[in-house]
């Protein structure tokens, strides 16, 4: 019984996840310049990460911590590193 | 699911409730994203996932696995700190490199200057 309402729920919230990121996506594609779409890679990457954690609470192993953990990681380095390039014209000066 | 069938019910009741809010959060920060209509206003949509979403499930995750083991599992506490400190800094660049960008080529909806001239011009060519 328990089993089962986690679940579907754990389905469900798959589900609401990866319309975020199809929504997320729509924004990276359709801004109009470069500072939307890089406000829509920063949503984009957050809900790959959580998505990932709900597959992890599906599948029962922790193997799934490291990979979100990893994308938070590298997902914060990129957008600051795109938020600097806009402002300058480069990274590293 | 066979990893769960132990799970007492009001676990497995109260981390469905976590999920499914910290997911249909993120889902209207999302949906924010697209329906607002300046990027100024864009800015603060995705925040919602950042903090509410992320709490949501982050707190779930903390509830089952520990009640599974049978252990205190706080590892996700590590996620949970690094995306708070992040978030910010990351949309606080992004706002002032748009500022910046826009006021350099005179665009039409720019937000209003502050009251402080001096110090905003100064603070603005950061």
């Amino acid at each position: 019984m328990s089993a089962m309402i986690l679940s579907w729920s754990l389905l469900g919230a798959l589900v609401l996840l990866g319309l975020a990121m199809v929504v997320a996506a729509f924004r990276m594609m359709r801004g109009p310049r470069a500072q939307d779409r890089i406000v829509a890679f920063d949503a984009f990457y957050v809900n790959a990460m959580l998505l990932l954690l709900v597959f992890g609470m599906r599948t029962g192993s922790t193997l799934y911590f490291e990979a979100a953990l990893v994308i938070a990681l590298l997902g914060f380095v990129a957008t600051l590193a795109l938020a600097k390039f806009l402002m300058r014209g480069e990274i590293i000066e | 699911m066979s990893h769960a069938s132990d799970l007492p019910l009001w676990a497995a009741l109260l981390g469905s409730f976590l999920v499914l809010l910290g997911a249909s959060l993120t889902l209207v920060g999302a949906i924010g994203l697209v329906r607002l209509k300046t990027f100024y206003d864009r800015l603060h949509a995705p925040s919602l996932g950042a903090t509410c979403g992320a709490g949501g499930i982050l707190l779930a995750s903390i509830l089952l696995f520990s009640v599974l083991q049978s252990r205190l599992v706080v590892h996700e506490v590590l996620i949970a700190v690094f995306v708070t400190v992040t978030t910010p800094v990351t949309l606080m660049l992004l706002g002032r490199a748009a500022l910046y960008r826009d006021r350099s080529e005179k665009a039409a909806d720019l937000p209003p200057p502050l009251r402080t001239d001096g110090e905003t011009r100064s603070g603005d060519s950061i």
